[in-house]
């Protein structure tokens, strides 16, 4: 049984060529490797090399035929033993084949389809069919006991209770050691847990991002923390191909166990290229979840939950809520589960959704409201991702009117998500179109003036929800 | 240059050739053999529409892996770019379910989801695959502190090719794994083309050996196209990882015969020059006649084991068209593992 060599694709959209060449002739020995004919695309020339081994005993296709479709059958291939001069020449020119089985079995294996119809797509999980409820919760019952305490502290227990718990938890990053922290989030850690578990890396987040990486593949369960996020976009190649693409490229054979953390956002008076809030380019791949907490009680149950997490969760803090204080539960098995809003203000007349350092300012907001007779309800959002739609969808069907809140910029930032997921989810239920509250679409200024016009401020929260409440 | 060129001063010096023992080169010439036939194949099927995309192919390169696995211990881990067929079959991953990933399908490593630079195994330790150049350095890095840090006895291999040397995460790794004395050997498989673009249009200084001296890290260069250099040269670099004095670096002067992927008509070399290294470099050839120099080994032996290694590739081939693709279900799994 002669094999018969095809004409080959050379890249994945092309269809036919040109035969521009037999470099072997009838008759040749061939050996895998041995090119054996050049052919022409649109693109270049390409030598097709033979797979198997035997003699060249037909050739199909003569040199110089245009538009030779790929997988035509261009020559026949006498194995070891066969007889080349006895080779079918009645062999069919242009016939379909397959690597030297039969036709036949060719045809049945086929090529992939490689395409769908469309229902199928819209049958399967839906992205926006409805809103899933979000994660049960306990964490409220462990409010009967609290201490005040500040973000920066709840962060530090959260780290420590965890790294106490389990061997596997260590923290790396700049300044985390023998600094205590670059904001002091890491105070303490190195005393308690030693230099091999509280690392103090180089100025090298690429690097340091993915030997963060490397070890969660491995096992571990890093956090790593960035001096501030605006640092991170140097080593964001690893947070969004290495860390979130894993396990689905793995189809599940693998993961990556690791928290990305550090202050997001604009501080106080530092320019423009160290505040900036990447809440939206993080809640936009999936693979990730991404976490912004406001409270005290928040960020400690949250970044508990987060490192517990088999995935790869960003959690974005916020440098000036860092010395805030907050009621944070005692108990050390309170955590927070990553996925579920928080009402943190009941109202009735407008929902304003806001996460990390707006709620602070949506709740002052709401205050002024509640001075004009307009009761506001306050969802802190906590997680981006996944995001709680069914708790803001349940809010806006009893208020009826809905405001964004975010220090990111307007354009495709998170405000932009929520409107468009209240079009997909709560459109019935509006009476006014959606109001995003964002930072000016401008690089962060540093002088004092402009940057408080830049930064989104209570007076615009509460215009923005007058508006949609149609009040002046 | 040459593969054969060694740097002949300093500690970079490269010991002199060993000879392999009947039964080591017929295990290197068995596993060489896999990937080379492996890679035809995929070859093939690529040309039949089979597989898509990008599909880079390890012809040629096949003593390095081959050489540096051949010293790798139980519990050891193993990282590299996206030229990653090699490295899988090197690590006994199955050629069936590496076969049917490179066509889409669900008996593959990644359920068709990852494709030829995507397949990882936890059981053979094999984590990838990478598809952006340099990143499995890091990556590679961070296996080595995991072993450190389990303290496990392990050494991490992190292969990179002569492109990715000159990314910078790739120093940002030297430094820390100097630093912390990680158990990591870095092995750069000079292949002499970054895609289109020789080493010394791309690279300053083109001793990649050299690159990690500015952090303390020791160099070799080693003819990659000999098996038993290879694996001579690793062991030495394993051992000095492992024994705790930090990593090692291994300059593999290589060459691969196709072009960088399936798309390329490789215009930036001659015919000649790749002629000329299939005739008078080739690692299984080189293997083949030591062996058949030798007493113990005929020809019909190596028959045997072709016809075989063509057995289990055929079989693999099979596989990979047989094996349907995956649900359209599967679209929406393994995003996110359940919390």
């Amino acid at each position: 049984m002669p094999i018969e060599v095809l004409m080959p694709a050379l890249s994945p959209t092309m269809t036919e060529g040109t035969l521009a060449k037999w470099v072997k002739s009838e008759g040749d020995q061939v050996a895998p490797g041995d090119v054996i004919a050049e052919i022409e695309t649109d693109k270049a020339t390409m030598e097709v090399e033979a797979v198997d081994e035997g003699t060249l005993a037909k050739i199909l296709v003569p040199a110089g035929t245009e538009n030779v479709a790929v997988n035509t059958a261009i020559a026949l291939l006498a194995a070891d033993g066969e007889d080349a001069s006895a080779v079918d020449a009645a062999a069919k020119p242009g016939s379909k084949g397959d690597t030297g089985e039969s036709p036949a079995e060719a045809d049945a294996k086929g090529s992939p389809k490689g395409q769908v119809d469309s229902e199928e797509r819209a049958d399967a999980p839906p992205a926006a069919a409805q809103a899933a409820a979000p994660p049960a919760s306990d964490e409220d019952k462990y409010f009967k006991e609290t201490t005040r305490m500040t973000v920066r502290e709840a962060l530090r227990d959260a780290m420590a209770e965890e790294m106490r718990a389990d061997q596997r938890v260590f923290v790396m990053g700049e300044e985390v050691a023998e600094y205590q922290g670059a904001y002091k989030v890491t105070q303490g850690l190195l005393q308690e847990f030693g230099a091999k578990r509280v690392i103090d890396t180089p100025i090298t987040e690429h690097g340091f991002a993915g030997v963060g990486v490397g070890a969660a593949f491995a096992g571990l369960r890093p956090i790593v923390e960035f001096m501030t996020f605006n640092f991170a976009m140097q080593a964001i190649d690893h947070l969004i191909n290495s860390a979130s693409k894993t396990l689905y490229m793995a189809g599940g054979a693998m993961g990556c166990p690791i928290v990305f953390r550090g202050p997001n956002g604009a501080a106080s008076r530092v320019a423009a290229q160290h505040s900036q809030d990447y809440a939206s380019w993080y809640a936009h791949c999936p693979g990730l979840k991404v976490v912004a907490p406001w409270s005290a009680a928040d960020a400690k149950g949250l970044l508990k939950s987060a490192i517990r997490d088999p995935n790869p969760v960003v959690f974005l803090e916020n440098e000036i809520l860092y010395g805030q204080n907050f009621d944070v539960p005692t108990d050390p098995d309170f955590t927070v589960p990553i996925g579920r809003a928080k009402i943190v203000r009941p109202g009735k007349d407008v929902t304003v959704v806001g996460y990390s350092i707006m709620v602070g300012k949506a709740l002052e907001a709401a205050e002024a409201l509640a001075g004009e007779g307009i009761d506001a309800e306050v969802i802190d959002l906590r997680t981006l991702r996944p995001l709680d739609v069914a708790t803001v969808v349940e809010s806006v069907k009893k208020t009826n009117r809905i405001v964004s809140v975010e220090e990111g910029w307007p354009v495709a930032g998170i405000g932009a998500e929520i409107a468009a997921l209240m079009m997909e989810h709560a459109f019935d239920y509006l009476d006014a179109p959606l109001a995003r509250v964002c930072a000016a679409d401008v690089p962060l200024p540093y002088a004092a003036n402009l940057e408080q016009l830049a930064l989104p401020q209570p007076a615009a929260i509460v215009k923005a929800a007058k508006a949609v409440c149609y009040r002046t | 240059m040459a593969p054969s060129k060694t740097k002949q001063n300093g500690h970079d010096k490269a010991e002199p050739k060993a000879q392999g023992s009947t039964e080591d080169l017929l295990k290197f010439y068995r596993e060489m053999l896999l990937i080379r036939r492996f890679e035809e194949k995929a070859g093939q099927l690529y040309g039949m529409g089979l597989i898509g995309g990008f599909c880079h192919l390890y012809i040629g390169q096949e003593a390095v892996v081959t050489g540096v696995q051949a010293v790798a211990q139980e519990g050891d881990s193993i990282i590299t770019g996206y030229r990653d067929h090699g490295h899988m079959l090197a690590t006994e991953m199955d050629p069936r379910g590496v076969m049917a990933e490179l066509t889409g399908r669900i008996g593959g490593y990644s359920k068709g989801k990852g494709g030829s630079m995507h397949m990882f195994s936890k059981e053979k330790r094999f984590y990838g695959g990478h598809g952006i150049v340099g990143s499995q350095v890091s990556i590679g890095t961070g296996l080595a502190f995991a072993h450190k840090y389990s303290e496990d006895g392990g050494v991490a291999f992190a292969y990179m090719g002569d492109g990715a040397v000159n990314q910078g995460q790739v120093y940002e790794s030297f430094n820390m794994a100097a630093l912390w004395k990680l158990p990591c050997v870095y092995v750069i498989e000079n292949n002499q083309y970054g895609m289109g673009t020789s080493v010394a249009r791309a690279s300053a200084n083109t001793e990649l050996f050299e690159r990690g001296y500015a952090y303390g890290i020791p160099g070799k260069q080693v003819d990659g196209m000999d098996v038993i250099a290879v694996r001579d040269h690793a062991a030495k670099a394993a051992e000095h990882a492992r024994s705790g004095d930090g990593p090692m670096i291994l300059e593999m002067m290589t060459y691969r015969y196709r072009g960088h992927s399936m798309s390329d008509p490789a215009k930036y070399r001659t015919r000649e020059e790749v002629s000329q290294m299939r005739e008078t470099r080739d690692p299984i050839e080189h293997v083949r006649k030591a062996l058949l120099g030798g007493e113990k080994v005929s020809e019909d032996d190596l028959k045997a084991i072709d016809k075989e290694i063509r057995q289990i590739v055929n079989d693999a081939a099979s596989f990979a068209q047989e094996s349907p693709e995956p649900d359209p279900a599967e679209l929406w799994t393994d995003v996110l593992v359940d919390a």
